[in-house]
């Protein structure tokens, strides 16, 4: 999409792995501001202490749990899953029905009433963030809204709002400044990297880890803004209409014109002869 | 007699195999209704992992060009005036308007909400492949259904509407082929998005022309073997010497295909192209078995005019180079390392079965119970006609 717009004031997330303890209250608050049910789950039912194992039409965020070595002693490292709120997002493009909308404040929200439930946005989504409400007869998609309803009136999100020490809200270009500040701070604790700076185009949320951001469980994500990718073929597609019924069009008229002249000559031959048989 | 029990009588007379086809689709139908009873979840084997299925995969992304053929033998009869294939016309809209209707079945099932598919119309997003070949789809179902009224205005002697029908004969031929080129190459656009998540063996950014050229072959492959089963089991006469013509067309374009299909795996996709053996595999029997065996066969000219070979060289090109193709592309290439993997539910298995054995099924009752097998004699005039009144113009009143 031809979205040119200056994305540095977008509300942006910077979560910052390293001061993550892994309490959860991002969940919970997330929970309880989007009225979510209480899934089931069961300890150790998959990565370690991370529970629920995966965001799904119940849980819009997860802490993502890693264990590894360091010094001969576990460890664990966190990650917070949730919608990234992309500056180009794949599902505002693909969507047929205009059911996400990026939002001038940076959110991308879902318009649930509008969804006829073609799963599309799931196949596209670079970070596998929409569910989808399988338990249900005639489903919807969930998905984080990055607290849209707060962030509208002023106040910030109920994840960020909650977390004791981790997240950082704030304007994208505030969030990358104070990320780039504390890389430089520290330059032994992080990665030198910010995931989500590039990432699909560039997203409203930033992370930093110490750990390298695919062992973190992170996916590696092109750079291009996804909607680029079918807008190179798409972009074709009222051009392919013209040629293709316009050429169509004109070859059938000109077989149908040799068509047609071939059958007077032949009609106007078979005349002559008739004439010259009748004239003796 | 009632006409319920005219009914019973009749289908008691069908042969065995159409009663076991009526059945088939009884179930599907069930099954169908099973899943607006209990939802997706639980009577599909779709997750947030596998969002899309064999639902999508069989009944939208390989359906719709397996019904490929009306648009292009439409197109080389009435637009490259290749006449003498006229008779293989009909029997294709048929089928054509058979596959888009039940790929426009599949999609409702599908889908989530079905009772919303009209807010494509209220809330269209242009940058959407969907929206493009949802509109696709309905406009060439609406035009294959005007195609496909000619037999039925026949045999009800309608002779207003066949006169219409007659005069858009042929506009309706070029917007179909105009339609269909737009959503055979969009539905490969859909998997543009899916970067990252589709194998390098398919990720090509030409794969929506590819989706177009191998829906183009397709469809005369289909033609090709619907033609050869209609003379079998339908007491139609031996068309091989016309398929012979369609299969001097079909090298060109399985030509042009693979050779798109090397340089874009050279030039244009990302590696590691072979790092996963069993995707490896099913590239190559896809290649070889689907595009290069039939290729050669089709080059060579015994092959080309001999019934039984020309329906295996196109059986090999549908059944490999098309559907594994389809199904490695919407399916298989999209598998991640270690992931779970996918197989269809029995819900979902037999309503896509039912769907296949509904398209039989019915393209049988249809050409039990309609003219399309009619062959147009010579001196029918398929050009606009000038005047409204007759449908058969003579040469003679033509002059006058």
């Amino acid at each position: 999409m031809s979205a040119k717009r200056n994305f540095s004031q977008d509300r942006t997330f910077l979560i910052d792995t390293t001061r993550c303890t892994g309490c959860r209250s991002c969940q919970v608050a997330c929970k309880q501001w989007n009225q979510m049910k209480a899934e089931e789950t069961t300890f150790f039912n998959g990565e370690g202490y991370q529970n629920p194992p995966n965001l799904s039409e119940n849980t819009l965020t997860a802490i993502k749990f890693r264990d590894y070595w360091k010094y001969g002693k576990n460890e664990f490292a966190f990650y917070k899953e949730m919608c990234m709120h992309c500056n180009d997002p794949a599902c505002v493009s693909v969507c047929p029905v205009s059911a996400f909308i990026k939002t001038p404040e940076g959110p991308v929200i879902y318009d649930a009433k509008r969804c006829i439930g073609c799963r599309f946005c799931m196949v596209a989504c670079p970070f596998g963030v929409p569910k989808y409400q399988w338990s249900k007869g005639l489903p919807l998609v969930v998905k984080c809204s990055g607290c849209y309803s707060r962030v509208k009136e002023g106040l910030i999100p109920a994840c960020a709002k909650a977390c004791p020490t981790a997240i950082t809200y704030g304007s994208r270009q505030e969030m990358i400044n104070e990320a780039n500040r504390r890389l430089t701070a520290h330059p032994g604790k992080y990665m030198s990297r910010i995931y989500g700076l590039e990432e699909a185009g560039g997203t409203s949320v930033l992370y930093l880890s110490m750990l390298p951001f695919n062992e973190l469980g992170f996916k590696k994500v092109t750079q291009r803004p996804l909607p680029s990718l079918t807008w190179a073929a798409l972009r074709f597609v009222p051009a392919a209409f013209i040629t293709m019924g316009g050429s169509l069009a004109f070859i059938s008229w000109l077989t149908n014109r040799t068509e047609r002249i071939r059958k007077e000559k032949e009609l106007i031959e078979a005349e002559q002869a008739s004439q010259k048989e009748d004239r003796p | 007699m009632t006409a319920m029990k005219r009914i019973v009588l009749e289908i008691k007379g069908y042969h065995l195999f159409l009663r076991i086809l009526i059945a088939l689709v009884g179930a599907g139908f069930c099954a169908a209704i099973g899943r607006f009873a209990f939802g997706l979840g639980a009577t599909t084997n779709l997750n947030d992992t596998y969002p899309w299925g064999l639902w999508i995969s069989f009944d939208v992304v390989t359906s719709v060009p397996l019904a490929a053929g009306a648009f292009v033998l439409g197109a080389i009869v009435h637009c490259f005036h290749i006449k003498k294939l006229e008779p293989l016309v009909r029997p294709a809209i048929v089928t054509g308007f058979l596959g888009y209707s039940l790929v426009c079945l599949g999609l409702l099932l599908d889908l989530g909400q079905p009772q919303r598919g009209w807010h494509v119309f209220a809330y269209p997003n242009l940058h959407s492949p969907m929206f493009e070949v949802a509109l696709c789809v309905m406009s060439y179902t609406t035009v294959a259904l005007l195609e496909f009224l000619s037999p039925v205005c026949e045999k009800f002697g309608f002779h207003l509407p066949l006169r219409l029908l007659r005069t858009l004969e042929l506009p309706l031929i070029v917007l179909g082929a105009a339609i269909a080129t737009l959503h055979q190459s969009t539905i490969g656009t859909f998997f543009l998005i899916a970067v990252d998540k589709l194998h390098n063996l398919w990720y090509v950014p030409i794969l929506p022309l590819l989706f177009w050229i191998s829906a183009v072959f397709t469809g005369m492959c289909i033609i090709i073997i619907e033609a050869v089963m209609v003379h079998r089991y339908l007491n139609q006469p031996d068309e091989t010497e016309l398929l012979a013509t369609l299969t001097r067309i079909i090298p060109w374009f399985l030509g042009i295909y693979l050779a798109l299909k090397v340089y874009a795996l050279f030039f244009l996709s990302e590696r590691p192209l072979f790092d996963r053996p069993v995707l490896t595999a099913l590239f190559a029997i896809e290649m070889v078995a689907g595009i290069i065996i039939p290729f050669i066969m089709f080059l060579q000219k015994r092959i080309r005019t001999d019934g039984v070979l020309q329906l295996r060289a196109a059986g090999l090109v549908v059944m490999f180079g098309l559907v594994l193709n389809r199904f490695n592309v919407s399916m298989f290439g999209m598998i991640q390392k270690n992931q779970q993997i996918y197989y269809p539910s029995l819900v979902e298995s037999v309503v896509t079965i039912g769907i296949i054995a509904a398209h039989i099924l019915f393209f049988a009752l249809i050409a039990r119970y309609f003219p399309i097998f009619e062959h147009h004699p010579e001196g029918v005039d398929y050009t606009i006609p000038d005047r409204f009144r007759k449908i058969k113009k003579s040469l003679v009143s033509e002059k006058a």
